[in-house]
């Protein structure tokens, strides 16, 4: 059993998530960032207006990660012929030569976890908006932080250049309408997370609870 | 540092690593999992078998990183021409065809990253071992570093995806994925996890404890 430790609560300190050293947090003014006076990383952040604007940028990223998914990635041309390939037909193009561990591997990072990561987002301040409950609430927002390394949306479309360049002299290649989708979609989650204040959003479940 | 720093352990509390709250150990039941009453998360004060599981998984990787350089990640048929390519003789052949500003970052992100994480790791595992106390800032830095750029070298198996569902005409020009690209998304996986067993607040345990 634990419980919250009281005496340095009402002390009003934080400990440093990467080494664990007490220290008391300073005021900050909007848009600034608290470091951890020993080794420095990033404690906690003061933004403005976090939870409306992360929710508009979450529902745009939750439109944009549709459009990316269903239209084409990139459309290839040689000697007359054209093959057109979206990200799932690069998941089911491994597991037909026999790649079924890697092409799991592949619909995890690209389309499973980046859609939860989106979703669990719009679930956790939806209800924090809405609900007074905040169970679900929680878990979503531990699950979308714990989910963060394995979202490989950016280096998804970085390949896409890669494969663009690989493959420019020997057959024309356009990029699709999921191309630049997936461009916008990156750009919307990185808005999305700088807006974000997880502390804010803590705090609030802690009062609903 | 002053004498006032202290670390949250030392003073039996256990700050949560995924919301951050600061909570009490009850020492009764301490060493018992326990969850923080705020994110449901499970709170400890320090990663349980840090060292042992992080050990496992870097070398895990360390063997697979052997297969995933050894044997072809794709095998292409254009016009004619059947070629197979390896993680280093495609870096290569970006170079050859001078593309270098591509083939930095793919030598970043294929061959950079994967051996920083195995090295880099095995550093940080050693230097907490022997319970040193040279430089913990740069050690952090290093770990945060490890964290940052640690997935980015999945680029390579992307670029495999990509090209295998692209490139699907039959005899004039077809690319099939090779035994190296799943050896490499293993060590690329493997690696991921020892990252995440490894808890940094080791780093700073052996400082403190110094009398
Ligand atoms: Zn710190
Ligand atoms: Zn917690």
């Amino acid at each position: 059993m634990l419980t919250r430790g009281a005496a340095a609560r009402s002390n009003g300190l934080v400990a440093c998530p990467d080494c664990d050293l007490l220290q008391r947090p300073a005021a900050l003014a909007a848009g600034e960032a608290a470091r951890c006076g020993r080794c420095g990383a990033r404690l906690y952040e003061r933004k403005e207006n976090s939870l409306s604007r992360t929710l508009a940028l979450a529902l745009a990223a939750l439109i944009l990660f549709a459009i990316a998914n269903l239209c084409p990635f990139m459309t290839l041309s040689l000697e007359g012929r054209s093959q057109e390939c979206t990200i799932f037909s690069g998941v089911t193009g491994l597991a037909r030569e026999g790649m079924g561990t890697l092409a799991l591997l592949v619909f995890l990072v690209s389309v499973l976890v980046p859609f939860l990561r989106i979703a669990g987002l719009l679930h956790a301040l939806a209800l924090l908006r809405l609900a007074p409950g905040r169970g679900r609430a929680a878990f979503s927002f531990r699950w979308i932080h714990a989910l963060r390394p394995w979202g490989m949306l950016e280096i998804l479309l970085l390949a896409g250049l890669v494969a663009l360049v690989k493959l420019g002299d020997v057959a024309r290649i356009e990029p699709g309408a999921a191309f630049w989708a997936f461009c916008a979609l990156i750009l919307v989650n990185a808005a999305a997370a700088a807006t974000l204040d997880p502390a804010l959003v803590w705090r609030g479940l802690e009062r609903r609870g | 540092m002053s004498a006032k720093a202290a670390s949250a352990a030392r003073l039996g509390l256990i700050c949560c690593r995924a919301c951050g709250l600061l909570l009490r150990a009850r020492p009764l039941q301490a060493g018992a999992a326990a969850r923080c009453p705020r994110c449901g998360a499970g709170a400890r004060a320090r990663k349980p078998r840090s060292v042992a599981c992080t050990w496992a998984l870097l070398v895990t990787g360390a063997i697979l990183y052997v297969p995933a350089n050894v044997y072809p990640i794709m095998q292409s048929e254009l016009m004619g021409k059947t070629s197979e390519d390896t993680i280093i003789s495609g870096v290569l052949r970006l170079m050859e065809e001078d593309q270098a500003p591509l083939a930095l970052l793919v030598f970043f992100a294929s061959i950079v990253v994967p051996l920083l994480k195995l090295c880099g790791l095995s550093f940080l595992l050693v230097s907490v071992q022997r319970r040193s106390t040279w430089q913990p800032r740069g050690r952090a830095a290093l770990f945060r570093l490890i964290e940052i750029v640690g997935r980015w070298s999945m680029l390579d198996i992307f670029v495999v995806a990509i090209l295998v569902a692209l490139v699907r005409l039959g005899s004039v020009a077809t690319i099939l994925p090779g035994f190296g690209a799943l050896s490499f998304a293993a060590v690329v996986v493997a690696t991921m996890f020892a990252t995440l067993a490894f808890d940094p607040r080791l780093i700073w345990d052996s400082l403190e404890k110094k009398p």
